[in-house]
């Protein structure tokens, strides 16, 4: 029946669009009205107190004693403009640097953490070595990787070393973020039930076979919003390669700022590195949004 | 036999409508079940067992109609959905127990937390409910080390801890051996002799005409018939139900 009414609304659809799906009872449409009811009320009361919030922040800051040379210092439009070319030019150095960064990030990782998902006695070292560099480059802060490769690694005058300080400052990258990103692959790894691997494994799959192509994937749908996340750290730290003198945005920024003696640039290129953020922060909700409707067939617990 | 018993029922269903999306699955549901019965809900896959079942419990909002519990309209915007739920007991297929919590936590966690019963009251109530059906050793385990068997019961038992008027079960025993069926079908027959009204979707035909009052044929979303079961088993009216039975009789589960 249902289908019959929809083959007959599709043919009448252009004069009755405004007719409502399905008659209603009146104590349906009472409960409807009801909601919509709260719904507007809990909206009006969020955009009030959000009003009120703003503008005492707003009344905050602009009476603060020091505002007129803040202001000055720090939000002058035309040095923002001025400087806009060169940080932009700067940041597309950064966003070059980000995804060989983010592409070698994970490749590394993966294989750290399939390293330290071996088992047996036969692969202790290799286990031995993974556990090692996540310590190691988990606990060393990324600012001082950034000088030992940066400064150290030319420093050697080897034949082949690259001496581009983008170049070394993306190795840096990459050698402290495959640590972090590795142990979140591990506990995704972990976090696919031990059921699933024993039913790859009596498929007769090797333990690599089952590794890629049955725990793997899994594993990386449940941490893809955490990896998405460290995307988005990553992405305002490949803004650190300007300690090694690459000309990145904020390279850029510190230059036209020592020019101008004004910190406005500073904020431009801040407020770029956040342009960039908000789109991947939408894609990590929507990729946790996914992964929740997936597992979740609907319902409203 | 509609309504049966004396007063109100204990829950009350009329023209219960749930769509999802433009799939109407529910399409004006009526039904009654009173203080002490045990209604058996039947029909093929997709006929809306479980959605009438997760309507009453208010895991889904209703698009139409209304479901009364002691009387009082539970599909009304403005009432609690959770002091509801606090009277209803639900069992799903799949056990569904919390698996980093032992049994015994799974079982007194709603009277600790919702009933703020105190721990060691709520402890030796879960543990008098989980030495008479037999897993009174397995109270310290984690649900993983049970069998299916009694991880159900275990189930169930987490389900009357907080002392429900109805209890739903939502296919109890499909995701169980046929040996371990009748472990938790004995259960669902002493909760029955202690009184509780219970309203079960189920596929068990032989379990639903020893032990329920009522059976419902749900098809397409509609009560297609209904009454005791010697009747609607033994001598259904419509022939949609009767292919249904017959099969089931095929499958070997009559």
């Amino acid at each position: 029946m249902a289908g019959r009414r929809g083959r007959g609304s599709r043919a009448g659809v252009a004069p009755r669009t405004a007719e409502p799906a399905a008659p209603v009872s009146a104590i349906q449409a009472e409960r409807e009205a009801f909601r919509r009811r709260q719904r507007r009320r809990s909206s009006v009361v969020a955009g009030l107190s959000t009003a009120v919030f703003l503008v005492a922040c707003a009344f905050a800051i602009t009476r603060a004693p020091g505002w007129a040379r803040v202001r000055e210092q720090f939000f002058d439009a035309e040095v923002a403009v001025a400087s806009l070319p060169r940080i932009w030019q700067g940041l597309l150095l950064n966003l070059r640097v980000l995804v060989v960064a983010a592409v070698a990030t994970v490749l590394v990782a993966l294989t750290l953490a399939a390293l330290r998902s071996l088992r047996g006695p036969v692969w202790f070292p290799l286990r031995l070595l993974a556990t090692t560099y996540t310590d190691l480059f988990r606990g060393v802060p990324l600012i001082i990787v950034l000088y030992v490769v940066g400064f150290g690694l030319p420093g050697l005058r080897l034949e082949g070393v690259p001496t581009s300080p983008a170049v070394l400052g993306t190795v840096a990258i990459v050698l402290c973020y495959s640590a972090y990103v590795a142990e979140v692959f591990r506990a995704g790894m972990e976090a696919v039930h031990p059921s699933q691997r024993a039913a790859a494994r009596s498929l007769g799959l090797t333990h690599g076979q089952s590794l890629r192509l049955v725990v793997l994937p899994q594993a990386v749908r449940k941490v893809t919003p955490p990896l998405l996340n460290d995307f988005v750290a990553m992405q305002k730290d490949v803004g650190l390669i300007s300690v090694l003198g690459a000309v990145d945005a904020v390279r850029a920024a510190q230059i036209e700022s020592a020019e101008a003696f004004n910190f406005t640039p500073y904020l431009v290129a801040g407020l770029l590195f956040v342009l960039l953020a908000i789109p991947s922060a939408r894609l990590a909700d929507w990729a946790a949004g996914r992964t929740a409707r997936r597992e979740q067939a609907g319902g409203l617990a | 036999m509609t309504g049966g018993g004396a007063g109100t029922p204990v829950l009350s269903c009329r023209g219960v409508v749930k769509r999802f999306g433009p799939v109407e699955v529910l399409r004006g549901i009526d039904l009654d079940v009173a203080e002490h019965q045990v209604v058996t809900l039947i029909g093929a896959s997709g006929s809306g067992k479980s959605t009438l079942l997760r309507c009453v419990n208010l895991l889904e909002q209703v698009d139409d109609g209304v479901i009364m519990l002691d009387g009082q309209d539970i599909t009304d915007p403005r009432i609690n959905p959770d002091r509801v739920r606090r009277r209803i007991g639900i069992v799903f297929q799949s056990y569904n127990l919390f698996p980093h919590m032992s049994v015994l936590d799974n079982v007194t966690l709603a009277p600790r937390v919702v009933g703020g019963v105190p721990h060691r009251d709520a402890e030796s109530r879960a543990m008098a409910l989980l030495d008479r059906i037999g897993l009174a050793e397995k109270a310290r385990e984690f649900p993983d080390r049970l069998s299916g068997g009694q991880q159900q019961r275990a189930a169930i038992v987490r389900a009357l801890a907080n002392e429900p008027r109805l209890l739903l079960l939502d296919e109890v025993t499909s995701a169980l051996d046929p040996e371990l069926v009748g472990e938790v079908l004995t259960l669902i027959r002493e909760l029955k002799g202690q009184g509780m009204t219970i309203l079960m979707a189920t596929h068990e035909m032989g379990f639903a005409r020893q032990v329920a009052d009522r059976v419902v044929f749900l098809d397409g979303g509609t009560v297609l018939e209904e009454g005791p079961p010697e009747q609607v088993l033994g001598d259904p009216v419509h022939a949609r139900t009767r292919q249904f039975l017959a099969r089931i009789i095929e499958a070997g589960r009559l």
